[in-house]
């Protein structure tokens, strides 16, 4: 089941399309990416499913109906944009958030004290915002984001100047919220936190939703077609024998080992490669090459930009 | 509705716990008591040091002819010149030097006051007053006329007007145009800067919130016109409390002054009987006595004091500043929301602060006529209103134009907080670029 569904959003802005006809569906469970360059329009898709700013058409709907005002109670929202108010001491200013969220006084107290143990972070309670670092400043801001125990969570580049321990830490925080049953819907650059993380992506590009899938499929769908073979032997011999469905993409040498990169066009099947190269080298290893979240990520973009120019 | 209170609670409590605040509440009852204070002290203190003014009197006309006072003196000086004195002055022990022309009858500034300082006003209209007299004296005296002496201390008048007003049951109370004045004055310009002053703390911290940033934060669990409206009625509460301390403050403060005061004044009447009783016996008690059967001025200033509606005045103060307040307040969020920093605010508070300044203005020439149609006007138009009414309230004014007042006053801040508001929620969430009126114009036409 979907928790959170955006159909045809569009959003116009007073001289630029933010979003145009950008649909996700987040399934109930799961931790989704939304990946795309900056200005792409992730930041105003979040703020419209956290009813900051209303879409200008499509609708949202979230826990199996559509959106309704209440929703945000049981939404945890990480703006991108963060800060706190830097005269308040940190236990006071969370409070001040953990009670808009809709916690009493005494319940927020007993919850941001187990979070601050877990965190190891009780020595900071009555500290001024203004004393904190960057990254301790974002610790808070993650802790009064999950503090009401939302079964949506939504952050906005979650990793940005954290260092990578405390990104680590995070992520594990994260990680373990998906666990306990929370659906979470991030943003970010951070491809290799994608690839650890994430059960589903879209990505978003000039206001348009451009992939969106789970993301073994992306990955699959981006990588069918090379193949890295290891070997010993002789390169040249190898690439004599490729007959033209087939195209050496790269390769490396390294302790007597070759390994060659090798790009199989849709006339070919990588059993008629390895039938090809098997007498003319000792095979050590073959295995479809999966290119990383960045590589398709940088793909996809290009290839977008490229045909979109012309038109 | 209990989210606009956590944000006003935490509004009212960060600035309530600020130290400038506490200053700010305890130095300005001081403030405005010393100012009214200190003129009462000063007046009933005289200049006590001796001084003796040396006089060259080339028209031969004063010798010994100038009153003297307690405390200054004049000393005559036959066959010196002006140049000869000069040389000398700061040995002589001179306070200064008056010096007469001999044609000081026709020609009015033959009178030349030299000294090394800067003689008091006191003093100079003391030696004016005293030599016109005298000059006017010696001026009848040509004309020969019998008991002239007698005729002109019969002359002598001395008139006030004291000023007693009608209300609609008959009813005739003693009023004083000065006091009714002086509480116009000092209530009005006091509303404008008050709302100036917390209008523009509104700004800076949407101004403050925006630059940190916790407003994407914040508007994340609370609708952006919720926040608005938490941080302009915090503000408010914190201005109430401010005014309410300010009041029992000074009233204090000037009542605890004011009996010293008065003490001190009782002594001055009970002199003044002694004289008369001495007077008496010497046989010129009659005009004296018709003196003292007009109330003293201080007693006079009490009774039009008492007569002064201070429920309707500190009640329709606080109402239309609230107003006012709230009206203006959200002109001012709408601003700070529109801009990165304060420098860049300038140009677009103009539009909200011109109103205010022509309030001012108009306030100055209702002053004189609280009943004219331009101070009407002001008066009714919402965004003078709280200011020009105050200015008319103590002169009084009828209750249906109150009402009409207070009516447009309340139905204008519901729009214009309403206009803010869109404004607001979409200024707060654009970083990094002055805006102008129009695009703001365009916000209130978002439909979201």
């Amino acid at each position: 089941m979907d928790i959170l569904i955006t159909r045809n959003i569009e959003k116009r802005f007073s001289n630029h399309l933010a979003l145009d006809d950008v649909s996700i569906a987040v399934p109930q469970g799961t931790i989704y990416g939304l990946l795309g360059p900056n200005g792409a329009g992730k930041t105003t898709l979040l703020r419209i499913i956290n009813q900051i700013t209303g879409p200008d058409r499509g609708e949202v709907h979230c826990f199996g109906r559509p959106m309704q005002a209440n929703d945000i109670y049981s939404i945890g929202y990480l703006p991108e944009e963060r800060g706190l108010y830097k005269k308040m001491k940190v236990g006071e200013h969370a409070i001040y958030l953990a009670r808009l969220k809709g916690l009493s006084r005494p319940e927020a107290l007993k919850r941001l004290k187990f979070w601050f143990e877990k965190l190891e972070i009780q020595g900071w309670w009555n500290k001024k915002i203004e004393e904190l670092s960057k990254g301790m400043a974002q610790k808070i801001q993650f802790v009064v984001t999950v503090i009401h125990e939302p079964k949506l969570l939504i952050f906005d580049e979650p990793f940005s100047g954290f260092d990578p321990i405390n990104a680590n830490i995070i992520k594990n925080e994260i990680i373990e919220l998906k666990k306990k049953g929370a659906t979470i819907l991030f943003s970010t650059h951070n491809m290799g936190s994608v690839e650890e993380m994430c059960d589903y992506i879209t990505l978003i590009n000039k206001s348009k939703n451009i992939l969106s899938g789970h993301i073994d499929q992306v990955r699959q769908q981006y990588g069918s077609n090379v193949f890295e073979l290891t070997f010993k032997g002789d390169l040249r011999k190898v690439s004599e024998s490729l007959t033209a469905n087939y195209e050496l993409v790269s390769h490396t040498e390294e302790m007597g080992q070759v390994k060659a990169n090798i790009k199989v066009n849709e006339y070919s099947t990588d059993n008629r490669l390895l039938n090809l190269v098997i007498p003319v080298a000792e095979i050590i290893g073959f295995r479809q090459v999966i290119p990383s979240m960045n590589d398709i990520f940088i793909q996809v973009v290009q290839e977008y930009n490229k045909t979109h120019r012309q038109s | 509705m209990s989210k606009i209170f956590l944000v006003l609670e935490r509004e009212f409590l960060t600035r309530v716990r600020k130290k400038s605040f506490i200053i700010m509440t305890i130095l300005a009852p001081l403030l405005f008591a010393g100012l009214m204070v200190v003129p009462m002290i000063i007046a009933t203190m005289d200049d006590t040091k001796e001084r003796s003014i040396a006089v060259i009197d080339d028209s031969g006309l004063f010798k010994n002819k100038i009153t003297e006072t307690e405390y200054l003196k004049f000393v005559y000086l036959d066959g010196v010149t002006v140049s000869d004195i000069q040389s000398t002055f700061s040995e002589s022990g001179y306070y200064a030097v008056l010096y007469i022309g001999s044609m000081v009858a026709n020609t009015p500034d033959a009178v030349i006051l030299y000294s090394d300082k800067q003689p008091s006003m006191d003093i100079t209209s003391h030696i004016s007053s005293a030599i016109k007299n005298e000059i006017e004296t010696q001026k009848l005296k040509t004309y020969d006329i019998e008991n002239l002496d007698d005729i002109l201390k019969s002359i002598k008048t001395n008139v006030r007007v004291r000023t007693i007003k009608w209300s609609k049951d008959g009813e005739a109370k003693e009023s004083s145009s000065e006091l009714v004045f002086g509480l116009a004055y000092i209530l009005s310009f006091l509303v404008y800067m008050l709302i100036f002053m917390f209008g523009s703390q509104v700004m800076r911290g949407v101004i403050e919130e925006k630059t940190s940033r916790v407003v994407e934060v914040i508007v994340s669990s609370v609708k952006p016109f919720q926040l608005m409206m938490g941080k302009i009625l915090g503000i408010a509460a914190v201005s109430l409390l401010q005014i309410v301390i300010w009041l029992i403050l000074t009233f204090g403060l000037v009542s605890a002054a004011g009996s010293i005061f008065l003490d001190s004044s009782k002594k001055v009447v009970a002199q003044k009987e002694t004289v008369t009783n001495l007077m008496e016996q010497a046989g010129v008690a009659q005009t004296v006595t018709e003196a003292a059967d007009q109330p003293s001025f201080a007693n006079e200033m009490m009774t039009a004091l008492s007569n002064i509606n201070f429920v309707l005045i500190i009640g329709g103060f606080i109402f239309f500043f609230i107003g006012g307040y709230l009206l203006y307040a959200a002109m001012f969020a709408a601003v700070g929301s529109a801009v990165d920093s304060e420098a860049d605010t300038q140009q677009l508070i103009l539009p909200v602060t011109i109103p205010l300044i022509l309030a001012i203005v108009v306030m100055v020439s209702g002053l004189k006529s609280p009943d004219g149609s331009l101070t009407f006007w002001f008066s009714i138009i919402p965004f003078t209103s709280p200011i020009i009414m105050i200015t008319r309230l103590p002169y009084g004014v009828p209750t249906w134009e109150l009402a009409l007042s207070a009516a447009l006053l309340v139905i204008s801040f519901v729009a214009i907080t309403w206009l803010a508001a869109k404004i607001y929620r979409v200024g707060i969430l654009l970083y990094g670029k002055k805006h102008t009126w129009k695009e703001m114009w365009k916000w209130i036409k978002y439909k979201n």
